[in-house]
Protein backbone atom coordinates (compact mmCIF):
# COMPACT_ATOMS: atom_id res chain seq x y z
CA UNK A 1 0.00 0.00 0.00
CA UNK A 2 1.54 3.27 -1.03
CA UNK A 3 1.35 6.53 0.54
CA UNK A 4 -1.44 9.06 -0.92
CA UNK A 5 -2.13 6.67 -3.66
CA UNK A 6 -5.92 6.67 -2.98
CA UNK A 7 -8.51 9.26 -1.17
CA UNK A 8 -11.67 9.68 0.59
CA UNK A 9 -13.67 11.49 -2.02
CA UNK A 10 -17.16 11.06 -0.07
CA UNK A 11 -18.64 11.09 3.53
CA UNK A 12 -21.74 11.33 5.37
CA UNK A 13 -24.43 9.97 8.06
CA UNK A 14 -28.16 8.59 7.70
CA UNK A 15 -30.38 10.35 10.04
CA UNK A 16 -28.64 9.30 13.33
CA UNK A 17 -29.65 9.34 17.01
CA UNK A 18 -33.47 7.67 17.83
CA UNK A 19 -34.82 6.70 14.07
CA UNK A 20 -36.94 3.84 14.50
CA UNK A 21 -38.70 3.92 11.27
CA UNK A 22 -35.59 2.81 10.03
CA UNK A 23 -33.93 -1.20 9.23
CA UNK A 24 -30.42 -0.93 9.74
CA UNK A 25 -30.02 -1.90 5.99
CA UNK A 26 -32.26 0.94 5.39
CA UNK A 27 -29.67 3.27 7.44
CA UNK A 28 -26.59 1.42 5.76
CA UNK A 29 -28.02 2.48 2.56
CA UNK A 30 -29.40 6.48 3.45
CA UNK A 31 -25.64 6.70 4.56
CA UNK A 32 -24.12 4.89 0.99
CA UNK A 33 -26.33 7.56 -1.19
CA UNK A 34 -25.02 10.25 0.89
CA UNK A 35 -21.72 9.53 0.79
CA UNK A 36 -21.80 9.03 -2.67
CA UNK A 37 -24.08 12.15 -3.95
CA UNK A 38 -21.33 13.86 -1.54
CA UNK A 39 -18.48 12.54 -3.77
CA UNK A 40 -20.46 13.08 -7.27
CA UNK A 41 -20.67 9.54 -8.00
CA UNK A 42 -23.59 7.00 -8.26
CA UNK A 43 -24.13 3.78 -6.94
CA UNK A 44 -23.46 2.50 -11.17
CA UNK A 45 -20.07 3.72 -9.96
CA UNK A 46 -19.40 1.68 -7.27
CA UNK A 47 -17.25 -1.82 -7.87
CA UNK A 48 -15.64 -2.35 -4.56
CA UNK A 49 -18.11 -3.11 -1.50
CA UNK A 50 -17.59 -3.12 1.95
CA UNK A 51 -19.55 -3.16 4.80
CA UNK A 52 -19.87 -4.32 8.57
CA UNK A 53 -23.15 -4.57 11.25
CA UNK A 54 -23.93 -7.05 13.70
CA UNK A 55 -27.83 -6.75 12.16
CA UNK A 56 -26.69 -8.51 8.61
CA UNK A 57 -25.30 -12.45 8.48
CA UNK A 58 -23.57 -10.72 4.97
CA UNK A 59 -23.23 -7.53 5.08
CA UNK A 60 -21.43 -6.24 1.63
CA UNK A 61 -24.07 -8.81 0.10
CA UNK A 62 -26.91 -6.97 1.39
CA UNK A 63 -25.81 -3.60 1.33
CA UNK A 64 -24.96 -4.82 -2.79
CA UNK A 65 -28.43 -6.05 -3.33
CA UNK A 66 -30.21 -3.45 -1.18
CA UNK A 67 -28.43 -0.64 -3.82
CA UNK A 68 -28.38 -2.44 -6.74
CA UNK A 69 -24.48 -2.99 -6.79
CA UNK A 70 -22.63 -6.00 -8.12
CA UNK A 71 -19.23 -5.59 -7.08
CA UNK A 72 -15.76 -6.64 -8.56
CA UNK A 73 -14.53 -6.87 -4.81
CA UNK A 74 -15.95 -7.42 -1.87
CA UNK A 75 -15.38 -7.79 2.14
CA UNK A 76 -17.43 -8.02 5.29
CA UNK A 77 -14.60 -8.98 7.57
CA UNK A 78 -15.62 -8.12 11.24
CA UNK A 79 -13.29 -6.25 13.17
CA UNK A 80 -15.64 -5.21 15.56
CA UNK A 81 -16.36 -1.06 15.91
CA UNK A 82 -12.97 -1.11 14.18
CA UNK A 83 -13.49 -2.53 10.79
CA UNK A 84 -14.55 0.80 8.85
CA UNK A 85 -11.05 1.86 9.43
CA UNK A 86 -9.60 -1.70 8.88
CA UNK A 87 -11.35 -1.21 5.29
CA UNK A 88 -9.62 1.88 4.83
CA UNK A 89 -6.14 -0.40 4.36
CA UNK A 90 -8.02 -3.43 2.71
CA UNK A 91 -10.28 -0.66 -0.48
CA UNK A 92 -6.84 1.39 -0.87
CA UNK A 93 -5.16 -2.36 -1.45
CA UNK A 94 -7.72 -3.67 -3.95
CA UNK A 95 -7.72 0.08 -5.48
CA UNK A 96 -4.53 0.32 -6.41
CA UNK A 97 -3.72 -3.40 -7.57
CA UNK A 98 -6.24 -2.47 -9.87
CA UNK A 99 -9.43 -4.76 -8.63
CA UNK A 100 -11.76 -2.16 -7.86
CA UNK A 101 -11.51 2.06 -8.47
CA UNK A 102 -14.68 3.19 -6.71
CA UNK A 103 -15.04 1.56 -3.09
CA UNK A 104 -17.78 2.01 -0.64
CA UNK A 105 -17.43 1.22 2.86
CA UNK A 106 -20.86 1.68 5.01
CA UNK A 107 -22.40 0.86 8.46
CA UNK A 108 -25.63 0.69 9.53
CA UNK A 109 -27.74 0.15 12.84
CA UNK A 110 -30.68 0.36 15.01
CA UNK A 111 -29.57 -0.42 18.15
CA UNK A 112 -31.36 2.06 19.72
CA UNK A 113 -34.67 1.59 18.76
CA UNK A 114 -33.71 -1.99 19.08
CA UNK A 115 -34.02 -1.54 23.31
CA UNK A 116 -29.67 -1.22 22.98
CA UNK A 117 -29.01 -5.00 22.72
CA UNK A 118 -25.47 -5.14 21.24
CA UNK A 119 -26.17 -8.04 18.56
CA UNK A 120 -23.20 -10.52 18.88
CA UNK A 121 -24.65 -13.79 17.56
CA UNK A 122 -24.20 -16.93 19.06
CA UNK A 123 -20.92 -16.07 20.37
CA UNK A 124 -20.68 -17.90 23.56
CA UNK A 125 -17.52 -16.94 25.73
CA UNK A 126 -16.94 -19.78 28.05
CA UNK A 127 -14.56 -18.77 30.46
CA UNK A 128 -16.08 -15.04 30.89
CA UNK A 129 -20.01 -15.22 30.34
CA UNK A 130 -20.13 -17.20 33.50
CA UNK A 131 -19.01 -14.83 35.96
CA UNK A 132 -21.78 -12.14 35.14
CA UNK A 133 -19.61 -9.49 33.43
CA UNK A 134 -21.47 -6.75 31.14
CA UNK A 135 -20.32 -7.20 28.19
CA UNK A 136 -17.67 -5.06 26.68
CA UNK A 137 -18.32 -2.84 29.49
CA UNK A 138 -16.59 -4.94 32.56
CA UNK A 139 -13.68 -6.26 29.85
CA UNK A 140 -12.59 -1.85 29.73
CA UNK A 141 -13.32 -1.51 33.63
CA UNK A 142 -11.18 -4.12 34.37
CA UNK A 143 -8.20 -1.67 32.06
CA UNK A 144 -9.34 1.05 33.75
CA UNK A 145 -8.96 -0.27 37.31
CA UNK A 146 -5.45 -1.73 36.47
CA UNK A 147 -4.22 1.59 34.48
CA UNK A 148 -5.91 3.26 38.01
CA UNK A 149 -3.56 0.71 40.36
CA UNK A 150 -0.17 0.68 37.73
CA UNK A 151 -0.48 4.58 37.30
CA UNK A 152 -2.75 6.39 39.66
CA UNK A 153 -5.17 7.47 36.77
CA UNK A 154 -7.95 8.88 38.89
CA UNK A 155 -11.63 8.60 37.99
CA UNK A 156 -11.91 12.40 37.57
CA UNK A 157 -9.42 12.13 34.72
CA UNK A 158 -11.42 9.23 33.11
CA UNK A 159 -14.29 12.53 33.18
CA UNK A 160 -12.52 14.51 31.78
CA UNK A 161 -12.67 12.53 28.58
CA UNK A 162 -16.21 12.14 29.04
CA UNK A 163 -16.48 16.41 29.31
CA UNK A 164 -14.02 17.07 26.58
CA UNK A 165 -16.34 15.56 24.46
CA UNK A 166 -19.42 16.60 25.57
CA UNK A 167 -17.76 20.65 24.56
CA UNK A 168 -16.99 19.45 21.10
CA UNK A 169 -20.83 17.82 20.84
CA UNK A 170 -21.99 21.31 22.23
CA UNK A 171 -20.46 22.74 18.83
CA UNK A 172 -22.08 19.83 16.77
CA UNK A 173 -25.52 20.54 15.15
CA UNK A 174 -25.74 16.39 14.75
CA UNK A 175 -24.39 15.40 18.14
CA UNK A 176 -27.45 13.63 20.36
CA UNK A 177 -25.86 15.17 24.28
CA UNK A 178 -25.50 18.92 24.24
CA UNK A 179 -26.10 19.92 27.45
CA UNK A 180 -24.08 21.29 30.36
CA UNK A 181 -21.45 18.32 31.68
CA UNK A 182 -19.22 18.34 34.59
CA UNK A 183 -16.64 16.08 35.88
CA UNK A 184 -18.98 16.15 39.35
CA UNK A 185 -21.70 15.20 37.06
CA UNK A 186 -20.08 12.10 35.33
CA UNK A 187 -18.95 10.98 38.90
CA UNK A 188 -22.34 11.07 40.23
CA UNK A 189 -23.92 9.19 37.58
CA UNK A 190 -24.37 5.83 38.28
CA UNK A 191 -21.58 3.64 38.86
CA UNK A 192 -21.82 0.38 36.06
CA UNK A 193 -19.01 -1.69 36.38
CA UNK A 194 -16.85 0.01 38.58
CA UNK A 195 -14.75 2.28 37.85
CA UNK A 196 -16.68 3.54 35.13
CA UNK A 197 -20.07 5.33 35.76
CA UNK A 198 -22.71 5.55 33.51
CA UNK A 199 -21.13 9.01 31.31
CA UNK A 200 -17.49 6.63 30.87
CA UNK A 201 -19.54 4.99 29.10
CA UNK A 202 -21.01 6.02 24.98
CA UNK A 203 -24.92 6.68 24.34
CA UNK A 204 -26.52 4.05 22.46
CA UNK A 205 -28.15 5.33 19.14
CA UNK A 206 -29.17 4.57 15.92
CA UNK A 207 -27.44 5.66 12.36
CA UNK A 208 -25.44 4.86 9.27
CA UNK A 209 -22.28 6.40 7.93
CA UNK A 210 -20.43 5.53 4.86
CA UNK A 211 -17.12 6.62 3.30
CA UNK A 212 -16.04 6.03 -0.75
CA UNK A 213 -12.69 5.97 -1.19
CA UNK A 214 -10.94 6.08 -4.93
CA UNK A 215 -7.68 6.50 -6.71
CA UNK A 216 -5.64 9.39 -6.00
CA UNK A 217 -6.21 10.15 -10.00
CA UNK A 218 -10.10 9.48 -10.29
CA UNK A 219 -10.60 11.62 -6.90
CA UNK A 220 -8.78 14.73 -8.72
CA UNK A 221 -11.77 15.13 -10.87
CA UNK A 222 -14.70 14.79 -8.29
CA UNK A 223 -16.97 17.28 -6.50
CA UNK A 224 -14.70 17.71 -3.17
CA UNK A 225 -11.44 18.60 -2.34
CA UNK A 226 -10.03 15.02 -1.86
CA UNK A 227 -8.60 13.32 1.37
CA UNK A 228 -5.57 11.26 0.65
CA UNK A 229 -4.79 8.10 2.90
CA UNK A 230 -1.24 8.67 3.85
CA UNK A 231 -1.18 6.06 5.89
CA UNK A 232 -3.57 2.71 7.13
CA UNK A 233 -2.54 -0.47 9.31
CA UNK A 234 -4.27 -3.34 11.38
CA UNK A 235 -3.30 -5.19 14.60
CA UNK A 236 -4.78 -7.48 16.72
CA UNK A 237 -4.03 -9.87 19.90
CA UNK A 238 -7.01 -11.12 21.99
CA UNK A 239 -10.38 -11.64 21.42
CA UNK A 240 -11.73 -11.88 25.34
CA UNK A 241 -9.93 -9.52 28.35
CA UNK A 242 -8.87 -12.74 30.12
CA UNK A 243 -6.46 -13.33 27.09
CA UNK A 244 -5.02 -9.84 26.91
CA UNK A 245 -1.50 -10.26 27.63
CA UNK A 246 -1.33 -6.29 29.51
CA UNK A 247 -4.13 -4.93 30.55
CA UNK A 248 -2.65 -0.96 30.28
CA UNK A 249 -0.93 -1.76 26.64
CA UNK A 250 -3.27 -2.18 23.26
CA UNK A 251 -2.14 -3.50 19.86
CA UNK A 252 -2.79 0.33 19.01
CA UNK A 253 1.08 0.34 19.87
CA UNK A 254 1.14 -1.92 16.66
CA UNK A 255 -1.19 -0.25 14.47
CA UNK A 256 0.08 3.00 15.30
CA UNK A 257 3.77 2.75 14.66
CA UNK A 258 2.71 1.01 10.96
CA UNK A 259 0.38 3.44 10.49
CA UNK A 260 3.04 6.84 11.21
CA UNK A 261 5.52 4.81 9.16
CA UNK A 262 3.54 4.53 6.11
CA UNK A 263 3.21 7.94 6.31
CA UNK A 264 6.55 9.39 7.47
CA UNK A 265 5.28 11.40 9.93
CA UNK A 266 4.75 11.21 13.96
CA UNK A 267 2.35 12.08 16.59
CA UNK A 268 3.98 15.48 17.02
CA UNK A 269 3.08 16.23 13.11
CA UNK A 270 -1.21 15.30 13.66
CA UNK A 271 -3.42 18.21 14.13
CA UNK A 272 -6.69 16.27 14.77
CA UNK A 273 -7.43 12.56 16.46
CA UNK A 274 -10.19 10.91 15.89
CA UNK A 275 -10.17 8.00 18.69
CA UNK A 276 -12.91 4.94 19.61
CA UNK A 277 -14.42 6.29 22.81
CA UNK A 278 -16.65 3.23 23.67
CA UNK A 279 -15.28 4.09 27.20
CA UNK A 280 -13.70 6.82 28.53
CA UNK A 281 -10.32 4.76 29.46
CA UNK A 282 -9.79 3.87 25.60
CA UNK A 283 -8.79 7.70 24.85
CA UNK A 284 -6.71 7.50 27.78
CA UNK A 285 -4.88 4.36 26.73
CA UNK A 286 -4.82 5.12 22.76
CA UNK A 287 -3.19 8.53 23.15
CA UNK A 288 -0.14 6.64 25.03
CA UNK A 289 -0.17 3.88 22.72
CA UNK A 290 -0.34 5.59 19.50
CA UNK A 291 2.11 8.17 20.93
CA UNK A 292 0.81 11.05 22.31
CA UNK A 293 2.28 10.77 25.56
CA UNK A 294 4.16 8.66 27.59
CA UNK A 295 2.61 4.97 28.99
CA UNK A 296 1.19 5.58 32.01
CA UNK A 297 0.89 9.71 31.65
CA UNK A 298 -2.97 9.62 29.87
CA UNK A 299 -4.35 10.70 32.60
CA UNK A 300 -2.66 13.40 33.31
CA UNK A 301 -2.31 14.19 29.27
CA UNK A 302 -6.44 14.76 29.68
CA UNK A 303 -6.72 16.42 32.84
CA UNK A 304 -7.04 20.43 32.76
CA UNK A 305 -9.35 20.09 29.55
CA UNK A 306 -6.39 19.56 27.15
CA UNK A 307 -8.29 17.23 24.62
CA UNK A 308 -11.57 19.82 24.64
CA UNK A 309 -12.13 22.66 21.93
CA UNK A 310 -9.26 25.28 21.59
CA UNK A 311 -7.02 23.07 23.60
CA UNK A 312 -3.72 21.37 22.66
CA UNK A 313 -5.02 17.96 20.96
CA UNK A 314 -7.90 18.25 19.65
CA UNK A 315 -9.73 15.09 20.34
CA UNK A 316 -12.78 13.29 18.76
CA UNK A 317 -14.40 16.85 17.49
CA UNK A 318 -18.05 15.23 16.54
CA UNK A 319 -18.18 14.77 20.33
CA UNK A 320 -17.55 11.11 19.75
CA UNK A 321 -19.26 8.09 20.87
CA UNK A 322 -19.86 9.77 24.25
CA UNK A 323 -21.80 12.34 23.07
CA UNK A 324 -22.34 12.47 19.16
CA UNK A 325 -23.62 9.26 18.41
CA UNK A 326 -22.83 5.58 18.65
CA UNK A 327 -25.05 3.01 17.07
CA UNK A 328 -23.53 -0.08 18.22
CA UNK A 329 -19.96 0.34 16.32
CA UNK A 330 -18.56 4.29 16.29
CA UNK A 331 -15.20 3.51 13.61
CA UNK A 332 -16.99 5.08 10.11
CA UNK A 333 -18.46 8.00 12.11
CA UNK A 334 -14.75 8.80 13.37
CA UNK A 335 -13.42 8.76 9.49
CA UNK A 336 -16.99 11.10 8.51
CA UNK A 337 -15.54 13.58 11.23
CA UNK A 338 -12.16 13.55 9.90
CA UNK A 339 -12.90 14.30 6.52
CA UNK A 340 -14.99 17.37 7.32
CA UNK A 341 -12.57 18.40 9.56
CA UNK A 342 -9.85 18.27 6.71
CA UNK A 343 -12.13 19.50 4.34
CA UNK A 344 -12.58 22.45 6.29
CA UNK A 345 -16.19 21.55 6.40
CA UNK A 346 -16.63 21.17 10.65
CA UNK A 347 -18.54 24.83 10.75
CA UNK A 348 -18.00 25.81 14.88
CA UNK A 349 -16.35 23.17 15.73
CA UNK A 350 -13.27 23.45 13.27
CA UNK A 351 -10.18 23.20 14.18
CA UNK A 352 -8.36 25.90 12.50
CA UNK A 353 -5.28 24.88 9.89
CA UNK A 354 -6.11 20.96 9.96
CA UNK A 355 -3.61 19.09 7.64
CA UNK A 356 -3.97 16.00 9.31
CA UNK A 357 -5.30 13.52 11.22
CA UNK A 358 -5.07 10.44 12.71
CA UNK A 359 -8.42 7.90 13.03
CA UNK A 360 -8.05 4.94 15.38
CA UNK A 361 -10.45 2.29 15.08
CA UNK A 362 -11.16 -0.22 18.39
CA UNK A 363 -13.16 -3.74 18.15
CA UNK A 364 -13.91 -5.99 20.71
CA UNK A 365 -12.37 -5.37 24.30
CA UNK A 366 -9.43 -3.56 22.86
CA UNK A 367 -8.67 -6.39 20.66
CA UNK A 368 -8.47 -4.95 16.65
CA UNK A 369 -6.83 -2.21 16.47
CA UNK A 370 -6.95 -0.01 13.20
CA UNK A 371 -5.26 3.09 12.49
CA UNK A 372 -5.56 5.43 9.60
CA UNK A 373 -3.97 8.42 9.06
CA UNK A 374 -5.56 11.31 6.57
CA UNK A 375 -4.24 14.68 4.91
CA UNK A 376 -4.64 16.98 2.38
CA UNK A 377 -4.05 17.30 -0.63
CA UNK B 1 -30.67 -17.72 33.57
CA UNK B 2 -26.85 -18.32 34.82
CA UNK B 3 -24.76 -19.12 31.86
CA UNK B 4 -22.97 -22.16 31.65
CA UNK B 5 -19.51 -22.80 30.20
CA UNK B 6 -18.99 -25.32 27.09
CA UNK B 7 -17.64 -28.11 28.72
CA UNK B 8 -16.52 -29.69 25.86
CA UNK B 9 -13.10 -30.33 23.62
CA UNK B 10 -9.93 -29.26 24.83
CA UNK B 11 -12.00 -27.78 28.34
CA UNK B 12 -13.05 -31.23 29.63
CA UNK B 13 -10.63 -31.73 32.29
CA UNK B 14 -10.53 -28.23 33.22
CA UNK B 15 -14.42 -28.66 34.48
CA UNK B 16 -13.79 -32.00 35.88
CA UNK B 17 -11.27 -31.34 37.72
CA UNK B 18 -13.37 -28.32 38.70
CA UNK B 19 -16.72 -31.02 40.00
CA UNK B 20 -13.60 -32.03 42.17
CA UNK B 21 -12.95 -29.16 43.46
CA UNK B 22 -9.19 -28.95 41.80
CA UNK B 23 -7.76 -26.21 39.67
CA UNK B 24 -6.27 -28.01 36.85
CA UNK B 25 -4.47 -27.04 33.70
CA UNK B 26 -2.85 -27.88 30.32
CA UNK B 27 1.56 -27.24 30.44
CA UNK B 28 3.30 -26.75 27.13
CA UNK B 29 5.58 -29.86 27.02
CA UNK B 30 7.94 -27.80 25.44
CA UNK B 31 8.06 -24.32 27.21
CA UNK B 32 6.25 -25.60 30.39
CA UNK B 33 4.03 -22.17 30.21
CA UNK B 34 0.85 -22.99 31.18
CA UNK B 35 -1.96 -23.08 28.60
CA UNK B 36 -5.12 -20.89 29.48
CA UNK B 37 -8.07 -21.28 28.43
CA UNK B 38 -7.05 -24.85 27.90
CA UNK B 39 -6.00 -26.00 24.18
CA UNK B 40 -4.22 -29.06 23.64
CA UNK B 41 -1.51 -27.01 22.34
CA UNK B 42 0.68 -23.92 23.13
CA UNK B 43 -0.40 -20.96 21.60
CA UNK B 44 2.79 -18.94 23.41
CA UNK B 45 5.91 -20.97 21.61
CA UNK B 46 3.82 -23.17 19.20
CA UNK B 47 4.55 -26.33 21.09
CA UNK B 48 1.80 -29.40 19.89
CA UNK B 49 1.84 -31.32 23.41
CA UNK B 50 0.61 -30.46 26.64
CA UNK B 51 0.48 -32.10 30.21
CA UNK B 52 -2.75 -31.41 32.52
CA UNK B 53 -1.36 -30.57 36.20
CA UNK B 54 -3.10 -29.80 39.30
CA UNK B 55 -2.74 -26.17 40.24
CA UNK B 56 -2.05 -24.80 43.73
CA UNK B 57 -4.51 -22.64 43.84
CA UNK B 58 -3.09 -19.65 45.30
CA UNK B 59 -2.88 -16.35 42.95
CA UNK B 60 -3.19 -12.34 42.88
CA UNK B 61 -5.67 -10.05 41.57
CA UNK B 62 -4.35 -8.57 38.76
CA UNK B 63 -7.82 -6.41 38.19
CA UNK B 64 -11.12 -6.31 39.19
CA UNK B 65 -14.71 -4.57 38.43
CA UNK B 66 -17.53 -4.25 41.19
CA UNK B 67 -20.71 -4.82 39.14
CA UNK B 68 -23.64 -3.24 39.85
CA UNK B 69 -26.36 -3.53 37.07
CA UNK B 70 -26.76 -6.68 34.88
CA UNK B 71 -29.25 -7.41 32.12
CA UNK B 72 -29.74 -10.87 33.21
CA UNK B 73 -31.75 -11.34 36.17
CA UNK B 74 -29.63 -14.44 37.37
CA UNK B 75 -26.80 -11.82 37.94
CA UNK B 76 -28.96 -8.83 38.90
CA UNK B 77 -30.43 -10.54 42.01
CA UNK B 78 -26.90 -10.53 43.08
CA UNK B 79 -25.11 -7.13 42.75
CA UNK B 80 -23.05 -5.94 43.71
CA UNK B 81 -20.58 -8.63 43.00
CA UNK B 82 -16.68 -8.50 41.86
CA UNK B 83 -15.53 -9.84 38.92
CA UNK B 84 -11.79 -9.92 38.73
CA UNK B 85 -9.11 -11.17 36.63
CA UNK B 86 -6.26 -13.67 39.20
CA UNK B 87 -2.66 -14.29 37.78
CA UNK B 88 -2.11 -18.24 39.37
CA UNK B 89 1.36 -18.96 40.58
CA UNK B 90 1.62 -20.83 37.64
CA UNK B 91 0.95 -17.54 35.43
CA UNK B 92 -2.38 -18.23 33.59
CA UNK B 93 -4.43 -15.67 34.36
CA UNK B 94 -8.36 -16.79 34.63
CA UNK B 95 -11.55 -14.20 34.69
CA UNK B 96 -13.20 -14.99 37.89
CA UNK B 97 -15.29 -13.93 41.11
CA UNK B 98 -14.05 -12.60 44.12
CA UNK B 99 -15.93 -14.07 46.83
CA UNK B 100 -16.21 -14.13 50.74
CA UNK B 101 -15.03 -10.42 50.49
CA UNK B 102 -16.69 -7.14 51.00
CA UNK B 103 -16.48 -5.69 47.36
CA UNK B 104 -14.89 -2.31 48.87
CA UNK B 105 -11.96 -4.63 50.27
CA UNK B 106 -10.73 -6.22 47.09
CA UNK B 107 -7.02 -4.76 45.62
CA UNK B 108 -4.95 -4.75 42.88
CA UNK B 109 -2.13 -7.45 44.09
CA UNK B 110 -4.32 -9.08 46.58
CA UNK B 111 -3.30 -12.76 47.32
CA UNK B 112 -6.34 -14.85 46.78
CA UNK B 113 -7.09 -18.98 46.71
CA UNK B 114 -9.51 -20.49 44.34
CA UNK B 115 -12.55 -22.03 45.87
CA UNK B 116 -15.84 -23.48 43.66
CA UNK B 117 -19.12 -22.66 43.50
CA UNK B 118 -21.74 -25.53 41.98
CA UNK B 119 -23.84 -23.91 39.45
CA UNK B 120 -25.42 -26.90 37.53
CA UNK B 121 -24.94 -30.74 37.73
CA UNK B 122 -22.17 -31.21 35.53
CA UNK B 123 -20.20 -27.42 36.37
CA UNK B 124 -18.48 -26.06 39.38
CA UNK B 125 -17.20 -22.76 38.97
CA UNK B 126 -13.84 -22.11 39.95
CA UNK B 127 -14.29 -18.96 42.58
CA UNK B 128 -11.53 -17.28 44.81
CA UNK B 129 -11.46 -15.47 47.95
CA UNK B 130 -8.88 -13.91 50.25
CA UNK B 131 -5.74 -15.99 51.19
CA UNK B 132 -6.09 -14.78 55.08
CA UNK B 133 -9.96 -16.22 54.80
CA UNK B 134 -8.42 -20.00 54.01
CA UNK B 135 -9.39 -22.36 56.94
Amino acid sequence: MKRGATSIVGAAESAIGIVPDRSALELMGDAALGALDDAGLSVKDVDGLFAQTPYLWHPSISLGEHLGIAPRFTGSTNMGGASFVGFIQHAALAIEAGLCEVALIAYGSNQRSDGGRLMTGSEHLSFEAPYGTIYPATSYALMAQRHMAQYGTTSEQLAEVAVAARRWAQLNPKAMERGPLSVEDVLASRMISSPLHKLDCCLVTDGGGAVVLTSAARARDLRKPAVPVLGAATAHQHRQILQMPDLTVTAAVRSGERAFAMAGLKPADIDVVQIYDAFTINVILSLEDLGFCGKGEGGLFVAGQRIAPGAALPVNTSGGGLSYCHPGMLGIFLLIEAVRQLRREAGERQVQGVETALVHGIGGVHSAHCTAILGRQ
Amino acid sequence: MQPLPDVRGSARPYWAAALKGELQLPFCDACGGAVFYPRDFCPSCAGRSVTWRRCSGRGKVYSYSVVHTHPNPAFKQRVPYVVALVTLEEGARLLTEIVDCPPEAVRVGMAVVVDFRRVSEEVALPVFKPAAARP
